[in-house]
């Protein structure tokens, strides 16, 4: 009975085509809104949480200054509490891989013609190994050049494009602030990181060079980072109150005296960001399947006008023993083919938009399957509760009222 | 005849409740068909002739009295159990025809096979097998609309008779059909009264019609005033004026 049921409703769509497929609109819509809109949030969860896990997920930072105490009285990094003892320290903790002091210096660089302002850090040969970023071309400087203040740069890709082009940067020199430096290597391309940021826009220097030549300090023993690598994310937590006892320790806090450092935890920075772009992600679609509800409202609107058109054949239909089930089944089957097959063509939709959308943006806004399942559960579901009442208008018909009609 | 009559209706009283109060059709109609009978009811316009078939055709209630279908008390069935009757032991033919316009003279007769259960193959068949029985054997794929006033009635024959029902309601069955075509429709009602034993209750306003049956009941304002052999005093008897 069910399948000449189905074969029924889908005849009785098609008897009201245009109808059908005005109705179905509301339910494509809503689909597709939902379908982008999940896919869109999903991409850009996703970007979020590739970039943050790019800048190393087994890594700690610690900055000189207070930022769990000062508010903008200090904040982070303004403070000249960190020194390059302290990284030493640092590094003989157990569970510790690597340690990088470093400093940052924003400067203008200048290769014959070409000028270009970006990011110059400085810091020692393990900040590679802490940043897990080798060069893809040429090398990194050794422990002897950084401790003989060598005038070596390794170049991001960015800075390597916008100073020399296609030429090979290699052995080119670059001049820092009037500095003039070797290029010994180029960075391999890690592209846009967190908040579109560009990752390769930057220049890396030994340490004892930057402060010396660039920030003019020849006696500075004082740092503003410490970049460290761990073992595992599993320690990550351990090592961040040994770091802490460590420092207070070193730095002579007494109890209750605030830190006068901080160390930050960069999968913490990642939890944070999912969740945030989670509830991004699910505000979108809650905004698409106010839409759906929308559609709902419209297959419920088309049915009861369905069933009022069609109270003779209802009554007709009783008369030859359809049974009130019975009715309300043909007219129940025909709201859940409405929303469904709205949700099929809003499925492709929304994927096709979604194409469209992360070539647009340069997200990987690939349609989950989950998000399909969703969508049919989510569809099937508007199908029978906006269905049911009209269903149930007709299947409450007396025959004979019915059939006078 | 012996058994259990397929209908039995003693003292059916039936008002109609409108807004301008209460309408008595029917004023106590009492009536025991034995199967296998051949009948027809006569009657003026407004008589209440319509209304009693749709009390005997379970699709409305009487408001007092009681109608036993097969012994069985109607007013103890349940929606789903009167569904049933309808579906297979009753079968109806309206007046005014009453086919689905969206489906095929197939697809109509083979409805009520899918109210059954009746799987489709074998619906197709039994739906085929009595649109043949009827004459229309060449004409499954046509609509309602593409079809005449006449093949039309004999789909909703087909369509009533599909399901093998003990009892066959015809109201007016030939009032929207010539007189030739009419005769064949009686003929054919007759043939399948003998060969396959159904009840014929059938209304009529034409008295060669009534002859061509066993029993006439005649009704007028809601009462039963004759009831036996088709006589031509029963025929003729009364100044009816027909319309
Ligand atoms: N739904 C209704 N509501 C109120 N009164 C009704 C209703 N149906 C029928 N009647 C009244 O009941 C009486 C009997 O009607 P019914 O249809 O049974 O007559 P009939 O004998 O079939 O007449 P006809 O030969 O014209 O078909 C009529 O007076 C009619 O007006
Ligand atoms: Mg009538």
């Amino acid at each position: 009975m069910l399948g000449s049921m189905l074969a029924e409703a889908w005849s009785a769509l098609l008897a009201n085509r245009l109808r059908s497929s005005l109705t179905m609109l509301g339910m494509i819509i809503g689909v597709a809104a939902v379908i982008l809109m999940l896919a869109i949030g999903g991409g850009v969860q996703k970007q979020v949480s590739d970039s943050i896990a790019g800048l190393g997920s087994n890594m700690l930072i610690v900055t000189a200054g207070s930022s769990r105490s000062g508010g903008f009285m200090g904040g982070a990094g303004s403070g000249a509490s960190l020194r390059l003892e302290d990284a030493d320290a640092i590094a003989a903790l157990p569970d510790v891989l690597a340690v990088a002091p470093s400093a940052n210096i924003p400067a203008q660089v200048v290769a014959g013609p070409s000028n270009w302002a970006t990011q110059v850090t400085g810091s020692v040969p393990a900040w590679f190994a802490v940043q897990e970023w080798r060069p893809a071309d040429g090398r990194t400087f050794s422990d002897m050049e950084e401790r003989a203040a060598a005038r070596v740069a390794l170049i991001g890709q960015t800075v390597a494009d916008n100073l020399f082009g296609a030429n090979d940067p290699i052995g080119q020199q670059v001049r820092i602030k009037g500095v003039s430096f070797t290029v010994i290597g180029v960075m391999a391309p890690r592209g846009q990181g967190f908040g579109g940021m560009d990752r390769d826009d930057m220049i890396i220097v030994p340490l004892t060079t930057a402060s010396r030549q660039l920030q003019g300090n020849n006696f500075r023993r004082s740092i503003r980072t410490i970049s460290v690598s761990v073992d595992s994310a599993e320690v990550l937590d351990k090592v961040d109150a040994d770091i802490t006892t460590l420092l207070r320790r070193k730095h002579k806090i007494k109890t209750g005296d605030p830190d006068d450092f901080s160390v930050n935890n960069l999968t913490a920075v990642t939890d944070t960001m999912s969740s945030v772009t989670a509830s991004i992600s699910l505000l979108l679609a809650a905004i698409g399947s106010i839409s759906l509800v929308v559609g709902g409202i419209g297959i419920m609107n088309i049915m009861l006008v369905s069933v009022t058109e069609r109270t003779r054949e209802i009554g007709i239909r009783m008369a030859i023993g359809a049974s009130r089930r019975a009715v309300r089944l043909q007219f129940l089957l025909e709201a859940l083919m409405l929303s469904l097959l709205g949700c099929s063509i809003g499925v492709a939709v929304g994927a096709g938009l979604s194409m469209l959308a992360g070539n647009a943006i340069g997200f990987d806004t690939s349609v989950t399957a989950s998000a399909v399942v969703i969508a049919f559960l989510v569809s099937a579901s508007i199908g029978i509760f906006f269905g049911w009442y009209p269903a149930n208008q007709a299947a409450k018909l007396s025959p004979i009222e019915a059939l006078r009609s | 005849m012996t058994g259990t009559p397929v209908l039995a209706l003693d003292g059916v009283i039936k008002d109609y409740v409108g807004d301008a109060g209460a309408f008595r059709a029917l004023h106590g109609v009492s009536v025991h068909v034995a199967a296998g009978e051949f009948m027809s009811i006569m009657g003026p316009s407004g008589s209440g002739k319509s209304t009693l078939m749709n009390i005997i055709g379970c699709l409305d209630t009487a408001t007092e009295g009681q109608y036993h279908f097969e012994g069985v008390d109607t007013a103890t069935l349940s929606e789903a159990e009167l569904a049933h009757l309808r579906n297979r032991g009753i079968g109806f033919v309206f007046q005014s025809f009453n086919l689905l316009p969206r489906l095929s003279a197939l697809g109509n007769v083979a409805l009520p096979l899918v109210y059954s259960g009746v799987p489709r193959g074998e619906r197709d068949a039994r739906a085929q097998a009595m649109l043949e029985a009827v004459g229309l054997g060449d004409k499954p794929r046509s609509r309602p609309s593409q079809l005449s006033g006449g093949q039309q009635q004999r789909v909703a024959v087909a369509r009533a008779l599909v399901n093998n029902p003990q009892l066959l309601l015809a109201d007016e069955p030939t009032g929207a059909l010539d007189s030739k075509t009419g005769v064949e429709v009686m003929a054919l009602f007759r043939d399948l009264n003998r060969t396959r034993h159904v009840t014929v209750v059938i209304v009529t306003h034409d008295p060669e019609v009534a002859r061509a049956t066993d029993r006439v009941v005649r009704i007028q304002d809601g009462l039963i005033f004759y009831d036996g052999p088709p006589t031509e005093a029963a025929l003729y008897g009364h100044a009816e004026v027909e319309t």
